[in-house]
Formats: structure tokens, sequence, C-alpha cells
């Protein structure tokens, strides 16, 4: 049984959770994730290690409740435990030689392209954070954010607060203004990835993409999480889950990630409706 | 001596229905009743010289356990097959008898071979119904020195089971959140109940063995690290890796599974029971490319989903199936459709990315290959398209690279099985063996008990003279 220790509502969507897991925690490093089963009747659920802590013992995951299985999780409080937490899985960030990056988040993205700023920032690289959210309500990480990027770009799409317009847009502003990154480390939702590989394609600027495919075991073995980079089939949870975005087919990655959308809706009305 | 019974056919075993069982997962084989188990133990000669047991990869005592059930005396009949077999309700279950003892038996020159698997069966599951009235077996004296063993699967239990039996430590670190490996994820239920599985895992855990689960070795221990924590030798039985594709147009489409995939989300995650959150697809009808045990698991799995037509597609003839005889029949009688001598060439799809159809060519079979088979040879212009709404590609897998990538000195060859001396199936680094697909790449669950226990015998050697 995996603990939790902490847990805080960033929005209304949102939660953050610190998990007693001394093993993980040891060995867990930016980019990597975890795979959790709540109990018996859960379903495997992936997710990307957001922060750690080596002397604690913890790890801490930071999700959004789109489906049945992260309602479940938002459900628990701090006492409670998970029956099942394994990891670290995937292979860790590998940063290049680099000087200048922008780190790209979208939505709940944020909680994953946080730790990549961080790791890049403490490593002396020069980072610009541009962070996209709906509206202002939703900002999540915000401070946290600032405190480890030489330049902090919040964008809305409604212009509630910030930047009013798309993280692509923004992107691009900053590259012609003559920024020259090295890389664009991009974290959110696969159309924001898709077109912030778009935008940079053409400047011939390395991105670097986080991908979330459906996963089963994580460790190798049932083959779910197949994406196609380069035309040829890539395993995310031991080939990634990072990938050079100007080589991912993220049409792909939308239509496969959308497999139980159907089956998906019914699972949370019976979730709701209290059955079980 | 007794007059053996020469009744030149196996004693029958009753079934469950096939229409009937087409569309639940309970299990297909009820075993044999006690009448009908002495009945069949009769009909062996007790040869001299018994050939059936040189057939076995565990070497199990056959002729004496049988005629311990001839004799009504199957508790002792379990004794004598567990001294040599540390899973047998397993491997009674899932064996490829034909190919191992029973195709050694000399009844089987003239009429059917003893059922030494049923009888196996019997025997495991008499003793589970009457373990009270069996002695547990006593705790081994522990003799001071732990060793570890990397899955949970057939090779590493076996290992673990008989080390444990000499008084090592034992602690066996799996993956997934349950023990077993392709017990447990693989081999669905109507084949082998999960019940069975667990029950043979606790006989295990009553010797002393420890399992943790969750642990994914070569990510959050390395075997460097299991080896400075004071064990003393390490036993990788990591298992089957990554699914192979065909590499052929809309493998990437909705629709199209690996075999692993389909078979775990059923076995392990219990997508077929109401209740379990893991999702999967409901499908009318499916098209399992392969022709092995898996295949055969597969696409059985998909009738007992509902599905209204069921096929397995096989680019050679039924005489090359490596599936086990009985799954083929099994399957046959329960209403899936076999497209042999048919190779897929393409996937198709409609404009959501959902499959839609698959394309066949048809093959005929030419020349005998290096494995002796006769290839198959395409038919030209014979392609044409089988409407189906999921493809499951069930044509192998190559061994899991967590491990040998994260350990330096264990070599791998260049299908990615790790490198061992056949003889102690010790890998390429000192103290630390290998087994089972990890090292032969997809084979039997009696393959990779028999190489856990050669490695546990290995084991001993090397420690007792370290």
């Amino acid at each position: 049984m995996f603990k939790i220790l902490n847990k805080k509502e960033l929005n209304d969507a949102v939660v953050r959770m610190d998990i007693e897991a001394p093993y993980i925690a040891k060995k867990a490093k930016a980019g990597q994730f975890i795979i959790y089963r709540i109990d018996e009747y859960s379903e495997r659920v992936p997710l990307t290690i957001a922060d750690y802590d080596r002397e604690a013992g913890t790890i801490t995951i930071i999700f959004q409740t789109i489906g049945g299985s992260t309602q479940h999780l938002a459900r628990l409080n701090a006492g409670d435990s998970i029956l099942d937490v394994v990891g670290p899985l995937g292979v860790a960030t590998e940063y290049g030689d680099v000087k200048r990056v922008a780190v790209v988040g979208g939505g709940v993205g944020c909680a994953i392209a946080y730790p990549q700023a961080k790791t890049l920032y403490n490593m002396g690289v020069e980072v610009d954070v541009i962070a996209g959210f709906r509206s202002k309500d939703i900002v999540i990480l915000e401070e946290e954010m600032k405190a480890v990027s030489n330049g902090f770009y919040l964008c809305t799409d409604d212009g509630s607060a910030g930047f009013h317009g798309f993280v692509t847009d923004k992107l691009k502003e900053l590259i012609d203004s003559g920024r020259g990154y090295d890389e664009v480390i991009a974290i959110g939702p696969v159309p924001m990835m898709k077109f912030v590989c778009k935008t940079t394609e053409p400047y011939g600027i390395k991105t670097i993409v986080s991908l979330n495919p459906i996963m089963v075991d994580g460790t190798g073995m049932c083959g779910g999480c197949r994406v196609t980079v380069d035309g040829k089939i890539r395993y995310a949870c031991v080939e990634g889950p990072d990938f050079d975005g100007h080589k991912v087919d993220f049409d792909e990655l939308m239509r496969r990630n959308a497999t139980y959308k159907n089956q998906e809706k019914t699972h949370v009305c019976r979730l709701t409706g209290g059955v079980r | 001596m007794v007059k053996p019974n020469m009744q030149p056919t196996k004693t029958p075993v009753a079934k469950q229905e096939p229409l009937v069982r087409a569309r639940n997962f309970k299990e297909v084989c009820l075993g044999y009743t006690e009448e009908e188990a002495i009945n069949e133990a009769s009909r062996c000669l007790n040869c001299k010289n018994p050939l059936c047991r040189t057939g076995c990869p565990v070497s199990v005592r056959i002729p004496e356990f049988i005629e311990k059930v001839r004799e009504g005396r199957f508790l002792e009949a379990y004794d004598i097959i567990k001294s040599t077999n540390n899973l047998p309700a397993i491997s009674g279950r899932v064996c490829p008898q034909e190919r191992q003892c029973e195709s050694k038996c000399v009844r089987g020159k003239n009429g059917e071979p003893v059922a030494i698997g049923r009888l196996e069966r019997f025997v495991a599951d008499y003793a589970m119904k009457h373990a009270d009235e069996m002695e547990k077996p006593a705790v081994p004296a522990p003799n001071g020195k732990k060793v570890a063993v990397i899955g949970a699967g057939p090779a590493g239990l076996s290992c673990a089971g008989d080390l444990a039996k000499l008084g090592y430590k034992v602690t066996v670190f799996e993956a997934f959140h349950t023990a077993g490996g392709v017990l447990s994820y693989g081999i669905p239920e109507f084949r082998l109940p999960k019940a069975i599985v667990q029950k043979e895992i606790e006989g295990l855990k009553d010797l002393g063995v420890e399992i943790m689960t969750n642990m994914v070795i070569g990510k959050v221990l390395s075997i460097d690290e299991i080896m400075d924590d004071g064990y003393e030798a390490v036993f990788v039985g990591s298992g089957a890796g990554l699914p192979r594709f065909m590499g052929i147009e809309g493998e990437a489409l909705v629709g199209v599974y690996s075999a692993n995939e389909y078979l775990t989300r059923i076995n392990l995650m219990k997508a077929f029971l109401d209740g379990y959150d893991t999702p999967i697809m409901k499908s009318k009808a499916v098209a399992v490319v392969g022709g092995g045990n898996v295949a055969m698991d597969a696409a059985r799995s998909a009738m007992r989903l509902g599905a209204e037509k069921v096929y397995i597609v096989y680019r050679r003839s039924i005489n090359e199936l490596p599936a086990r005889k009985e799954e083929v029949n099994h399957a046959q009688e329960e209403g899936i459709e076999f497209r042999l001598l048919n190779n897929p060439t393409k996937i198709l799809g409609d404009e959501n990315g959902n499959v839609t159809g698959i394309q066949c060519i048809k093959m005929e079979l030419g020349e005998p290959d290096q494995s002796g088979r006769r290839s198959p040879v395409p038919v030209e212009g014979s392609e044409y398209v089988i409407d189906v709404d999921t493809v499951i590609i069930a044509i192998g897998t190559s061994p899991n690279p967590l491990i040998r990538s994260t350990t330096p000195g264990l070599e791998a060859n260049k299908r990615g099985c790790l490198v061992v001396n056949e003889e102690t199936n010790q890998t390429t680094q000192q103290g630390v063996y290998a087994g089972g697909d990890a090292v032969t790449g997809a084979a039997t669950v009696i393959l990779a008990m028999g190489a856990g226990k050669k490695a546990a015998a290995s084991i001993d050697e090397y420690l007792k003279n370290k």
C-alpha cells in the first residue's frame, strides 16, 4: 500500500498529491512516470512524476480529473492509501548541450513542464517558460514556474490573464524576436504539442515532446503504448515518453487515445452513480 | 503385476459443451473423477525404462505417480509429482503433453497414449481439495544465504521453489501488481483458473519464498544494487517482452491489438468482469493473426467477449500450427474459423482510423525451410478482404529490454535474448543466472519451469562452492 501524505487542490479539476513511495523516490528523474492502481477493481493509469523528495521518500503527482480513474483518485484524501504504485518507468529526459531553452506547458501539462524547467534552470540553462491555460481561474503553479525561469509568459485563450492567445503565438513571437532557442520542450494536450512542433519546424529548432498514449503494463510487455515516430513503431513506456516532436505522428496518437472514449463515458456515470 | 487396462483410447474427460463454454470464461475441462482417474491410470504399462519421463522438462516421475493413482493413493501420487514439479496444477493444464511425455508413451504406438496431463491435473486438484489431510511441508532450515529472483512467472517461481526447499532465503521481485507472470496476464481463466495459480503461489510462500510486487528491476533497483544488498546470486526470469508486429500497413489503426495487450486487459485486469474499470473493445468480428497458443487464447477470449465471428489467420497449414492440439480442437469446436494458408498483407480502416477489414493473400506450401517446416509461398493475385472490426496480432514477442539495458556485463544475442551457458543457465555475469522466455524467446510454461529448475541447481552448486 502507498500512503497519500498530502493533498492539495490546485484548481477545480487539478489535484496535487504527495505519496509515500521510498523505492521510487530514490530513483525518480524528470520525465519519468509511475503507474497507479487504486484498488482491486481499478485500471492501471500512468502519470508523470511531477516532483520527488529522496530523503522523505515521497513522490509528487499532479493530475487533472478527466475520466473515471482520475476522479476516483481525486476523491481520496491524505491518510488514504493506493493499492499499487510502480515506477519510475520510462527513460528520463536527456538534455543536450543547450544554453537557451523554451519550456512550453499547456494546462495540467504545466505540472510536468515545471520540473523540466526546474532541472534546466538549476543546470544553469537560460529558461523561458510559456504556460497556456483556457482562462485565469485554472492557472496552476504560476509562482513556482516564475521562480525557475528567466522569462515567464502566461497565456490564456480568453485573455483573462497574461497574453491573450495560444502558446504557439507567444512562442513564435519570442523566436522571431531573436531569443535563439537551442531546444523547445513541449508538454500538454496532444493538439498543443502538435502545433508547437508545427511552429518550431520551419525554424529547425529541436523540439522534445512528452507523449501520453494508452498504457497497460508500462514495462514493455503489452505494446498498447506504441506510437509512430519517424515512420517506425516506438514504445512510449520503455523508449519514451519523450520523443523528437518533429517525427511524431500526432494525429494517429489522438485517434488511438480516443479508443475507449465511449466506454469512458458510461464508466464515469457508473462511478458518480455510486455503484460498486 | 496387475494386468493393465488395454482400452485403446484415453478415458474421456468431462468438458463444458462447446457452444455454452464459448460464451463464458469458466474452465473448459472439468477434470477426471476419482473413478475415471483410476481407470486411466490402469492403462499405464509401468515400463521398466519409462520413456515418458525423458520427455518431461522437469522429469516428473510419471510411472511412479500413475501407479499410486491406480492404487487410489492420490496424496502419495501428489508427493511424487511435487518432488520434481513445483506447479503441477498448472503444468497439468497447460503443458503440450502431446509433444512431451505423451509423445513417448508406448501406448501411443497402438492407440492413444496414457493421458498423463489429465492425471497430473487430477492429482494436483485432488491435493488442493484435500490440503487439510496433508501435512504442511516444513519450512526448510535456513542455510543463511539470500537469492533474488526477478520475475514471478513460471521460470522464476520454479527456481524460487527449488531454492527455498534447499534452505535459501528467496525474494522474488515482480513488476506487476500480481505474481504469476504469463500464468496471470497471458493464459485465460477458461484454460487456467487464476485461483489455481494463486494457490500454487501460496504453496511457495509456505516454503518461505517472499514475493515483492510492483518492483520493476532495471528501473527501481539494478541487479548490481540487489547484489550489494546481500543477495549472493540472482536468477533473471523476466519473460516475454515487446510484442512483434508484422510491419504491414494499418497496424496503428484503432482496433489493432497485440495479443499481449488484449489478453492482459482480460486476464490480469479482468476487463471481462462487471465492476472492473479496465476497458476492452466490444468487437463484432475479430481476426487473430498467428497459430500459437497465444493466438488460440486471444481468439477464444474474443468469442467469449461476445464477438459474432472470430477468425484465426495463419500463413502455414494445420500441421504446422504451433498451438497445443487440444486448444486447436477446442477452438474449432467453439466456432472459431481457421483461415489457414493465409497471410495478412494490409489492415484496412475507415476515415476515422477504425479497423474495417484485413486483407489477406492465400499461400501454398513450398520447400522445407531451416526449421524443417514447409515454408509458405504467396499465390499471386489471390488477395481478398475479411470484414472485421478488430485485429489481434499474435506472432510472438522479443525479450524485455529493461534488464539487459541496465545491467552492464549481461550479454544478449542479436534477438535480444540473454546469453547463458546451456549446461548451467549462468549468464555472462558471475552469480547471475537466467531462464525462460528472457533466454529462449517465446516458448512454453514448462520449458520455463525446467530452466528455472536447472538454474536453481546451478545456483546451489555455485553458492556451495563459493
